[in-house]
């Protein structure tokens, strides 16, 4: 178990962490913090970071990489609020399973066991929490992982949005394999496994507010067997990343702060289903900060990239995979794109929730 | 002003009074409503901006549009590149072989 | 999607940008009126294409950047009161008050909600009797007649729950006052296609005459935008200054007839403030007297407003095309989308923002032409 601890200076006021201006001196968590952009990174940055503090947690990876009694495992935790419950193509119950699942996968790890955490609202329809538990399951079993511990709590009425799932992994990862989101170097190949910004144009198609007719449905689905494959191939695989909430934006940009590279992408490479271009259209979304759940993103030395390609490819999770990029040793923590006009941009993180507009 | 984008009506009816159509735009439909183009038909197009069609969009115009980009390049191909690099090369503005294009 | 992706074809772009490099024998600086084209200029890079003697000044046609500052506190103090549901577009959200703003009213316990069309907050007045529901009625002309016909429905249906805060602006009347201003250096626009397909282009010859400049209306994906350059380039190499419709498809010199008098009944022009800039005579709708039961200012009495902007926000100079916005001081440093000092920041279609999320890999030039100190802010007013 990794002990030592990093120099970070516990908070015991919040006066320089954000712009002196009283404006952004946000006392209360907004709904922005949740994201998964840039205020979910200071949430945890300068808040969770200096109260934890080990350098395991300050990797930041999708899940932490332990040494326990000569065996590496992986252990991760997310947490699961999505609305509407059901949605075409998933629901909570499979999102707690291959939310965790990948998590775990990024990492190289074969996922294990699970623990699920309920937290159900006064008020909620049991059948209701029967179905989604019936989905969690049939999802766990689907993935070949057990769900061998869990917990439920009940809160108050107008205190909860119905339900909310907590689920942790465990995994272990085999000899030689050493993934973590600070391994990118510049010349590494940005592959992705498939059509991008698929659940979360699933979602917002049943939200209120935002109802629209379309086909799609989520991507949910688990990756440690498009992974597996990958390892087959080499197990020089730097970073592997599932981009869930904030999308591609959201990971690069992570993954490039992290190993201090530069990510220079090609708009024109980048897959993006019909679909998706015409509801971020009508919204006035960017694809690249649109959600993903069946998805990852993997950096992969150039001398491995088409045996890595051919190995995802014969996967069924991975039959769409293609390069959209490269590390660059330019503009370190900052990602790029040249667009189909022959001009570059910066693709940036989403500041908080991702809205439609109207301009 | 602002986003607005163009789809095509696949279905019209009424709402207390007031006409609604469903939109196409490409993969995806939206429920608009049509009072500002009340004359606009099944299989026309249109441009939607917040939930209401503001115009019909005139495809013929649209295509005309397009076929004037396309034959712009033509005389170009044949003179104008090589004229224009020869010119840049010598530091010099490049030539005007478009006059007529106005 | 049928009729945008054709006109992004980047090989039909490099065919408009070959002409627009083959006309262009000297320097111009013409300014694109509208928050989206803007965008759609930075987003898609088209600006580094162009030769290097063009210029493209942004415009203030970004309505969420120009809401006035005491509207957006008004805004913040009605949806802040227990029993209102306060609709809004999702772009006023984080728009800066002078204290807070719309996510943090939400944060606070206020019922704020993001609609994508008002008529989605006249139903849920509909199905919120007991509940007092208000719509953020902002933009130019291109969502005014939404907002209409979201108030004409309450009256006609008799939903007198709901009630619009209305801060309308006009783009005529800004392209004068642009043009009137002692330090502008704009020699053509391009119009606002969206805002024209309402209005039509009967406002614009005026103004084409008393300033001799060309206007061009323009859409909004890269070869609309790319034609209206175009064009506008011709016309000052010859000397012309006309108005042309490069937006043909969903623009004719009439508008929309119908949604115009929808407009005339609903609203009624007044003098209107814009944020950054200052008032600009006759620029503004509010509602017509008809209408007024449903005004959302008038329903709830917002006491004293006191408005407080950031002392070193320069978005008024950018939004009047005075600056870059990496000329501004506080540019990427204490004003940043994350941490925006003004509306310019906030906004997707303010520059600001535009330059930030797509342009920090860049140091534009420094430009020759145009004095950088604080001091043009107040030659401007």
């Amino acid at each position: 178990m990794v002990t030592e601890s990093i120099s970070i200076e516990p908070l015991t006021s919040f006066e320089g962490w954000t712009c002196p201006l009283p404006l952004r001196d946000s006392p209360n968590v907004v709904m922005g913090h949740g994201g998964g952009g840039a205020m979910s990174a200071e949430l945890v940055e300068h808040v969770f970071l200096p109260a934890f503090r080990n350098r395991t947690l300050g990797g930041l990876g999708d899940s932490a990489v332990l040494e326990v009694a000569g065996a590496r495992l992986a252990f991760s935790t997310d947490s699961f609020v999505v609305r509407p419950l059901f949605f075409p193509g998933g629901s909570i119950g499979d999102l707690a399973v291959n939310g965790t699942v990948n998590d775990l996968a990024m990492s190289g790890a074969t996922p294990l066991y699970l623990s699920a955490g309920f937290i159900l609202e006064e008020g909620v329809e049991i059948a209701q929490v029967g179905a989604v538990a019936q989905r969690l399951g049939e999802a766990a079993e689907r993935a070949g992982v057990q769900v061998v511990t869990g917990d439920t709590k009940v809160v108050e009425s107008g205190h909860g949005d119905g339900i909310y799932v907590n689920t942790a992994g465990i995994g272990v990862i085999p000899d030689g394999v050493d993934i973590g989101p600070d391994r990118a170097r510049p010349g590494d190949q940005v592959i992705v496994s498939g059509d991008l910004g698929v659940h979360g144009v699933a979602i917002m198609s049943v939200r209120e507010g935002l109802e629209f007719g379309t086909e799609i449905r989520s991507d949910c689905q688990p990756l440690h067997g498009l992974v597996a494959a990958m390892l087959d191939v080499t197990h020089d695989l730097h970073v592997l990343r599932d981009p869930t909430r904030g999308g591609l934006a959201t990971s690069l940009n992570e993954i490039a702060s992290s190993s201090g590279v530069g990510i220079a992408l090609d708009e024109r490479a980048l897959p993006i289903p019909d679909v998706v271009a015409d509801a971020c259209s009508l919204l006035g979304l960017d694809p690249l900060q649109v959600a993903n759940e069946g998805k990852l993103v993997a950096f992969v030395p150039p001398e491995k990239v088409d045996e890595v390609l051919a190995a995802m490819r014969a996967h069924p999770a991975g039959a769409g995979a293609v390069v959209v990029g490269e590390c660059v040793a330019d503009h370190p923590g900052m990602v790029s794109a040249r667009t189909g006009f022959g001009a570059e941009r910066v693709v940036d993180l989403p500041i908080g929730e991702q809205l439609p507009r109207i301009c | 002003m602002c986003l607005a984008v163009p789809g095509e009506i696949t279905e019209i009816w009424d709402d207390e009074g007031t006409p609604m159509g469903r939109v196409s735009f490409g993969n995806v439909t939206k429920d608009v409503c049509l009072a500002y183009v009340p004359d606009i038909q099944v299989g026309e197009y249109t441009i939607v901006h917040v939930g209401f069609a503001l115009q019909r969009l005139d495809e013929k115009s649209a295509l005309e549009t397009l076929a004037i980009f396309r034959q712009m390049g033509e005389l170009d191909a044949e003179f104008g590149d090589q004229w224009g690099r020869a010119a840049e090369q010598a530091g010099m503005p490049r030539p005007d072989v478009m006059g007529g294009m106005s | 999607m049928k009729y945008l992706e054709e006109f992004q074809d980047p090989e039909l772009a490099k065919r408009l940008l070959d002409d627009i490099h083959a006309t262009t024998t000297q320097p111009w600086a013409m300014m694109e009126v509208c928050g989206g084209q803007t965008h759609s200029i930075i987003r898609h890079g088209l600006d580094q294409l162009l030769p290097d003697g063009i210029e493209l000044i942004h415009g203030p046609g970004c309505p969420v950047c120009v809401t006035p500052l005491e509207v957006i506190d008004k805004a913040l103090e009605i949806a802040s009161r227990p029993g209102v549901i306060f609709c809004s577009f999702g772009d006023m959200l984080r728009v800066p008050g002078s204290d807070r703003d719309l996510f943090r009213v939400k944060s606070a316990g206020g019922d704020v909600r993001v609609v994508y069309s008002p008529m989605d907050a006249l139903a849920i007045a509909q199905k919120h009797p007991d509940r007092q529901v208000v719509f953020f009625g902002i933009g130019f002309e291109t969502t005014a007649p939404p907002n209409a016909m979201t108030v004409y429905q309450a009256r006609k249906l008799g939903i007198d729950n709901f009630s619009l805060l209305v801060s309308h602006v006009r783009v005529p009347p800004a392209i004068e006052a642009i043009m009137t201003s002692p330090v502008c250096r704009v020699q053509a626009f391009l119009a606002a296609g969206h805002v024209c397909t309402v209005m039509g282009t009967s406002e614009y010859p005026a103004l084409a005459e008393r300033f001799e400049v060309p206007i061009v209306v323009t859409g909004f994906e890269p070869l609309d935008i790319l034609e209206g350059i175009r064009r506008a380039v011709h016309q000052l190499e010859e000397g012309r200054h006309e108005v042309e419709n490069a937006y043909p498809r969903v623009v004719c010199d009439d508008g929309n007839p119908i949604a115009i008098e929808m407009l005339e009944d609903v609203f009624e022009v007044v003098d209107r403030s814009w944020r950054g800039i200052g008032m600009i005579p006759q620029s503004g709708w509010r509602l017509s007297e008809r209408y007024r039961p449903w005004d959302a200012e008038a329903r709830f009495e917002v006491g004293d407003i006191r408005t407080q902007e950031s002392s070193i926000c320069r978005s008024g100079e950018v939004l009047q095309g005075l600056i870059k916005p990496h000329e501004c001081a506080a540019f990427g440093r204490e004003c940043t989308p994350r941490t925006p000092l003004g509306a310019t920041m906030v906004s997707s279609e303010g520059a600001c923002a535009a330059y930030y999320l797509y342009r920090r890999l860049q140091v534009p030039p420094p430009s020759e032409r145009v004095p950088v100190g604080a001091g043009a802010k107040d030659e401007a007013r």
